[in-house]
């Protein structure tokens, strides 16, 4: 780990004006600071954000805000968040481990850095952790990259189940800068990789994440997170599906879904969404949509049967959502 | 080299220590003040055995650093004992053979303590998902949740 | 009441939960610093030059170590039980060639850990790199020699017979690399004092790590001594000592302080061994009946370019079944990568896996059910040693084992059983393994007070080698198992054999059992000599012991502790030695056999599989501990879930690299992955075996496990998939 100085920021405008100067904001230190022993990542100065006010669950007329700071476990754990959003609930305990749960903050969370092992290493050649170095992946052991969203210099898969279920719930990240407060979708929050895959997300120096606001809809009781992976637990997605139907009559009025595991960033499958509307909420219907899911594909040599997975996986969760409530 | 000023208190006594800012909770358990039960097995976030309670919820002391816990309290497995009187949970595991080589116990307990009392030990399936951040590669699971089980009802 | 035979629990088990037990690297020495290796990041080639000049600045290194500036070692020849018998070890920091990819080329020392990681990555080190050769198909192959020449089988005209056989398969199984991955990194404490050096180092051989350290070193044996009390598993990555421990033990000389050196859990896939990647041809031949007329099977395993490592993939051909034409070789792929080693059941599990799901195809053909097709073809004698076996449960472990787990009730056709969506599936497997034994000794001492002490340099990775030894010390001396004190892991207790092959039990027991024997004979001959004693003037053989005295069998009032004997006498102490009886061992064939049956539920669409049960039975001789024999079997199984549906190390193409080198990333099951378990042990009274008759539990309980599984995933779904591990993408 190479050496940094450490400070623990009192509020936030002293934390947005160190990090303005340089420094990096640390809270649970899950991703941080497993990348800074490798020395992937070498904060010159850490600003631990942790006493910052942003710890609160509350309820909302028209939704849920769930401070950055709050722990994925406090998150799953709390009354309102099941009441509202129960898709948060299953999704978060789907992810990591009851103690990195208890770590994690839900915006390190939607932060969380990939998972490629050729970026999580100094010797292997990596555009993200040094633009220009190439993609050792692409020609590498790449079973659990993206097939989606990819380009020539980087395929490597979004991690975070979580961001999955919030895209799909349309919810959005509140932010604080230099600038002041602004807000947008969490859908927005991310970046293709194109060929600056080094750059991750679209927030600006110092720019921090203060809450996320989940909307409430007609369609978060008819909500389902699927996670598949080649173990039961403590494993990232190989495909994951985040999946909330308003159905009325037997007929999709609407339909929130995305994809994990399966692209570089958190994948909407709005054509899939477009298509279910007006259809009846059927085997037959979610068969259908499936293959919309795929659309521009981009199979490695170790992947392709992502193509397929996520097609199964999305029509299986159709199916757990249409039952669900 | 640059050091910070911590006080924690680790198993009831309080601490005074002046760390380099990169250790580790977990190293500064292992290397500073020679409590070894709580065990590295990655340094990594992957497989539990660095297990303690960090004011009473569990987590992985290898992925946090020391500086960021000043004035905590952290119980470790050494801290669980009272004297020679083992708790239940380390009782039961002894009954219940719930480990081989003994190197993941620690975490496995630690966090066994701390499933018990978020109150996530009603049924064995329960037990396993959440005893699932701990690996034993010895493969002692069903033992571990069976000195779960046990220790769970004897409370209720 | 004997010991032997109950269900204690674990001697060590409150060390254990209280965190008291010290493992290796946890016993930290004055002024000790911290040592971080620094590993090749090609897989072929040589250094072309190493830039320590920022590194050297950096705060509290003490020094870095390279090639460049290491010591001329001895490396005198040594050959230990578990070293390859073709081939050189690897010699660190000897020269400038990389060997393979994630070899140590420098080490760094520093005052603390976190100072001696950050130097280690300024290192920058610039390589001439050339293209590893990777392959094991395709590729030319040694055959497999030196103490594994009974790889290489034949009786009959097995391809003859093949040809004619009127109901036949042919398949190609293949088994990924795997690595051990036990809980705790390999881990070093090197102190010199002096000419004399001491290792606290994790190992399950730690005589054999005394004299291969002299040997690198040039130094008599006895002044390295190695201490390891407890080891954090390992299942055969400790048995060769590997290069961190020569680079602990530099690094502490070079210094002039006590090094601790721990792997870091990447480094744990570059030099610590693994089983070796294999595929391996299968052929089965048989009659309209179901009788086999045919075996043929051919192995193919990777070794390093600088050793050729062996292992038994091929040997269970010969035993398992009866069959008049059997031919069975073991070819060597030497590849740019390090040396592979023991792995749990190693050969065993893999070359159990291949056979066993070949004869399950077979059964298919036949349309038979595949515990009659075993039963059907169930020998009389060992047909290839052409000699009976000292003992052979494998009929009544198919037969408990298929009514425990109610075989009976299965449908079996693929495809047939369902639970809602999931397709059900139940499969079987034989399972077995050699019963190993090699000369071990032992040391025992009575005291005047406290408990009898007992010793052996044997190791306990987690089998439960303390609790054990106990037992047989006690029944052997007649005290509770409270009353002794057995104590292991030290290069200066009496020598035994390494801690693997399941041979523990039979040869470190036996050695105990002797020693104890030999103490108490002392007891009994310095009592009946003494006039001060109960005991006086009895005879020998008349004396028995029980419950910490010795008495006079026809008069049970005479009776004297061991404690006033040894109060008056002074201690007593013997050191036995004890060895196989090779007679025995010529005129039978010994293994362990069992039979495990598994079930699984397959998600159909989405290539899920759970393993929802299994059941082993095992006749495996005597058990001494149920409780911990039976723990083992089921981890065994726990490890062989890990087998059949997770484990895989997965090279670069390019360059060698282990890419799944984590914990995170090199998947083994969690809690999740595991249901109910069942192990059991059938009797079997094996009186040549050794004097115990015991055959062990540890490896067998790894083998069969996954065909198992894999036969269970066929049942299930109607597809074979005959590579391991078995995953998602096969099964959509």
């Amino acid at each position: 780990m190479t050496p940094f100085a450490y400070h623990a920021s009192p509020d936030e405008q002293d934390a947005i004006a160190s990090a303005v100067a340089g420094g990096r904001y640390i809270a649970g230190g899950t991703t941080l600071i497993d990348l800074m022993r490798e020395e992937v990542e070498e904060p010159k100065r850490l600003i631990d954000i942790n006493q910052l006010p942003l710890h609160d669950i509350r309820e909302t007329a028209d939704g849920l805000v769930i401070g950055a700071l709050a722990r994925m476990a406090e998150v799953a754990a709390h009354p309102a968040v099941a009441r509202m959003q129960p898709l948060l609930v299953e999704t978060l305990l789907e992810g990591a481990s009851p103690q990195l749960r208890n770590m994690a903050s839900i915006g390190g969370n939607l932060l969380q850095r990939v998972r490629c092992p050729y970026f999580r290493t100094l010797d292997a050649a990596c555009n993200k952790r040094r633009p220009g170095s190439g993609c050792a992946a692409i020609g590498g052991i790449n079973h659990n990259h993206a097939i989606l969203g990819t380009s020539d210099h980087c395929v490597a898969t979004h991690p975070s189940d979580l961001a999955v279920s919030l895209v799909a719930l349309g919810a959005v990240v509140r932010i604080r800068g230099p600038q002041g407060l602004r807000e947008f979708p969490v859908e927005a929050l991310y970046r293709l990789p194109g060929d600056t895959p080094h750059l991750e997300h679209t927030l600006s120096p110092g720019e921090l994440i203060v809450e996320v606001f989940v909307p409430y809809g007609p369609y978060a009781q008819r909500a389902r997170y699927l996670k598949v992976r080649d173990r039961a637990s403590y494993e990232f997605a190989l495909v994951s599906i985040a999946a909330a139907l308003e159905i009325d009559a037997g007929v999709v009025r609407q339909a929130r879904l995305a994809a994990g595991g399966v692209a570089t960033r958190p994948w909407r499958l709005a054509a899939c969404e477009a298509a279910l509307v007006g259809q009846p909420a059927s085997q037959a219907t979610w068969r259908k949509v499936a293959p919309l899911s795929v659309a521009g594909a981009r199979p490695l040599s170790g992947n392709g049967f992502k193509i397929e997975l996520l097609q199964r996986t999305l029509v299986r969760t159709l199916e757990l959502a249409g039952e669900a409530a | 080299m640059a050091t910070s000023e911590i006080e924690l208190t680790i198993n009831g006594h309080l601490q005074r220590l002046s760390l380099d800012p990169r250790t580790s909770l977990l190293d500064m358990l292992r290397e500073h003040l020679a409590l070894h039960g709580t065990k590295k097995g990655c340094d990594q976030g992957a497989c539990g055995a660095c297990t303690i309670l960090l004011d009473g919820k569990r987590i992985n002391s290898c992925l946090t650093l020391a500086v960021m816990h000043n004035g905590a309290h952290i119980t470790t497995i050494e801290g669980l004992a009272n004297g020679a009187e083992l708790h239940p949970l380390q009782a039961a595991f002894i009954e219940h053979d719930a480990f081989q080589c003994g190197y993941c116990t620690p975490g496995q307990i630690m966090s066994g303590v701390a499933c018990l009392a978020e109150g996530h030990a009603a049924s064995p399936e329960q037990i396993k998902a959440w005893m699932s951040g701990n690996i034993c590669r010895c493969g002692a699971y069903p033992g571990i949740v069976s000195a779960i089980t046990q220790t769970a009802n004897a409370s209720r | 009441m004997n010991a032997i035979g109950r269900p204690l629990p674990r001697v060590e088990g409150a060390a254990k939960v209280t965190g008291a037990a010290r493992y290796a690297g946890e016993f930290d020495q004055p002024g000790q610093a911290h040592a971080v290796i620094v590993s090749a990041t090609v897989g072929l080639g040589r250094i072309a030059a190493i830039d320590v000049a920022t590194a050297q600045t950096l705060p509290g290194v003490l020094a870095v170590i390279s090639h460049l500036n290491a010591p001329k070692l001895a490396y005198s020849p040594h050959k230990g039980f578990i070293d390859p018998a073709h081939g050189e070890r690897l010699h660190v920091f000897q020269d400038d060639q990389i060997r393979f990819f994630g070899q140590p080329v420098a080490v760094v020392i520093a005052d603390t850990l976190d100072q001696a990681e950050h130097a280690a990555a300024a290192i920058h080190v610039d390589y001439a790199a050339r293209t590893p050769e990777l392959r094991i198909e395709g590729v030319e192959t040694l055959p497999a020699g030196g103490s594994h020449a009974s790889a290489y089988k034949a009786r009959g005209d097995a391809d003859a017979a093949l040809s004619q056989a009127p109901v036949k398969v042919d398949a190609v199984y293949r088994i990924a690399r795997e690595n051990h991955n036990p809980m705790e990194p390999h881990a070093t404490i090197a102190a010199w004092d002096g000419d004399r050096l001491h290792l606290w180092s994790k190992s399950q051989f730690v005589t054999n790590e005394q004299v291969e350290i002299a040997a690198v070193f040039g130094l008599p044996a006895d002044h390295v001594h190695v201490t390891c009390p407890f080891i954090g598993g390992a299942f055969g990555t400790a048995l060769r000592t590997w290069p961190h421990v020569t680079i602990a033990a530099i690094g502490a000389r070079h210094v002039n302080r006590a090094v601790k050196l721990v792997l870091t859990r990447r480094q744990m896939f570059y030099t610590t061994g693994h089983r070796p990647r294999s595929m391996q041809r299968v052929a089965l031949g048989a009659g309209t009946d179901g009788k086999l007329s045919a075996i043929v099977h051919e192995g193919t395993a990777e070794t390093s370019r600088y050793e050729q490592f062996v292992e038994a993939l091929t040997t269970i051909t010969s035993y398992l079944y009866s069959c008049p034409n059997v031919r069975s070789s073991h070819g060597l792929a030497p590849t740019d990568t390090s040396t592979p080693t023991y792995m749990r059941a190693p050969g065993e599990a893999s070359g159990v896996f291949a056979v066993e799901c070949a004869m399950d195809e077979l059964a298919g053909a036949l349309n038979m059910d595949p515990v009659s097709l075993r039963l059907l073809n169930e020998p009389s004698i060992d047909e290839g040693e052409n000699r009976p076996f000292s003992s052979r449960s494998l009929k009544d472990c198919i037969e408990q084992g298929a009514a425990r787990f109610g075989w009976s009730r299965r449908d079996p056709r693929p495809r047939a059983m369902r639970d809602g969506r999931l397709l059900i599936g139940w499969g079987m497997a034989t399972a077995t393994y050699p019963a190993f034994h090699a000369p071990a000794g032992a040391r025992a001492c009575l005291h005047g007070n406290g408990p009898a002490e007992v010793e052996a340099a044997a190791s306990d990775m987690g089998p439960g080698t303390y609790t054990s030894m106990t037992q047989v010390a006690a029944d052997a001396l007649g005290l509770p198992p409270e009353h002794v004190l057995f104590q292991l892991g030290r290069s200066d207790f009496p020598r035994t054999p390494p801690h693997g092959g399941s041979m523990t039990m039979a040869s470190v027991g036996s050695a105990v059992q002797a020693a104890c024997l030999a103490v108490r004979a002392k007891a009994v001959q310095a009592a009946i000599a003494d006039a001060r004693s109960p005991l006086f003037g009895a005879a020998a053989a008349d004396i028995d012991a029980a419950d910490g005295s010795l008495f006079v069998k026809s008069e049970p009032a005479r009776r004297e502790t061991y404690a006033t004997i040894a109060a008056r006498h002074g201690s007593i102490e013997a050191e036995a030695t004890c060895s196989p009886d090779e007679d025995a061992r010529k005129r039978f064939s010994m293994h362990s056999f069992g039979a495990v049956f598994t079930e699984v539920a397959v998600d159909p669409d989405l290539g899920i599989v759970r393993v929802r049960r299994a059941v082993g039975a095992y006749g495996c001789g005597r058990v001494i501990n149920p409780r911990l024999a039976r723990s083992q079997c089921t981890g065994g199984m726990v490890g062989g879930i890990g087998m059949a549906l997770m484990e895989q190390t997965l090279l670069d193409p390019r360059d060698g690299r282990p890419v799944n080198a984590s914990m995170a990333d090199y998947l083994v099951p969690v809690n999740l992955d595991v249901n109910e378990l069942d192990a059991i042990f059938v009797e079997e009274d094996d009186p040549h075996v050794n004097a115990l008759g015991v055959k062990g539990v540890g490896e067998i309980a790894l083998t069969g496990i996954a065909p198992a599984i894999a036969n269970a995933v066929y049942h299930a779904t109607g597809k074979r998939v005959r590579a391991l591990p078995i995953r998602i993408e096969d099964l959509i």
